[in-house]
């Protein structure tokens, strides 16, 4: 039955939109983390998306492939009395660009938004077909 | 007389079956909105009900799956009822190579789910009518 197969396709949007405001939200939250977990500066993280064929021919799901690393430079800001700033006095700010962040956040809760619509519709269609004949 | 009632409701079984089937490829296209190089896919309604109506009503052999994992034996070109599936050509392209149209998959996926329902009240009617002549009251 094709109607059930929405739910794992815009099941599994939900997942990946899911899976990207969660870096967006660790992107912004470490848009001033000097120092990350292995001592370096935090690097802005971004996900990729891959489609994925479901259970039924036509559908396609998609999933997070996987999760990248930024590689632009840190940004380098003058502050030498800062504990990690170096000979010159600059200290490396992580790489994120909080603006780019906030359009990426719009974007996936929008993406989101949508496919919870795209799932309550399949499950008006449903229901409406159970009530067929009566 | 079993064979006429199949036969009548055959039409809306098929109309149901495809539309059920367009918005399954139109919920994968709103999925996908997001996903780089993804090509936005529908199907040519009117003509893969055409090709469903001429076919004949005998069932085509098919394997029997014993996994979830097997294949269906039906090409990746194709819905699950042997319907073309096309690409849509995009009215204006994008960076990352998708040609989903976020606002026009959105006004497809509404109108098909209102035709869909449609086809449910169409099909319900025909039965209530079938019903009332069976019951004769």
């Amino acid at each position: 039955m094709s109607l059930f197969d929405i739910f794992n396709v815009a099941g599994s949007a939900m997942t990946a939109q899911g899976q990207r405001l969660n870096t967006v939200a660790s992107n912004i939250a470490n848009a001033d983390s000097t120092s990350g977990p292995d001592g370096q500066v935090y690097k802005s993280k971004q996900v990729v998306f891959q489609a994925v064929p479901a259970a039924e021919p036509g559908s396609t799901g998609v999933r997070v492939l996987q999760v990248v690393e930024s590689q632009a430079p840190p940004r380098m800001v003058y502050d030498p009395k800062h504990p990690q700033a170096n000979e010159e006095g600059y200290v490396a700010m992580p790489n994120v660009n909080v603006v780019e962040e906030m359009v990426n956040m719009i974007s996936a809760s929008r993406s989101y938004q949508t496919n919870v619509e795209t799932m309550n519709a399949a499950k008006t269609m449903l229901l409406k077909t159970l009530t067929l004949g009566q | 007389m079993i064979g006429k009632l199949d036969e009548m409701l055959r039409f809306h079984q098929t109309v149901l079956a495809l539309r059920a089937e367009r918005q399954q490829v139109l919920a994968s296209n709103i999925a996908n909105a997001d996903t780089p190089n993804y090509k936005a896919r529908d199907i040519d309604f009117n003509a893969a009900l055409k090709t469903a109506l001429g076919k004949s009503g005998a069932a085509e052999p098919t394997l029997v799956k014993t996994s979830a994992a097997h294949l269906s034996g039906v090409s990746a070109g194709v819905t699950a009822t042997g319907a073309p599936l096309l690409y849509r050509t995009p009215a204006q392209g994008s960076v990352d190579g998708n040609t989903v149209d976020m606002d026009a998959e959105r006004n497809r996926f509404m109108d098909n789910a209102l035709r869909y329902e449609a086809g449910v009240t169409f099909a319900g009617g025909q039965i209530k009518k079938m019903m009332a002549a069976i019951q004769g009251q």
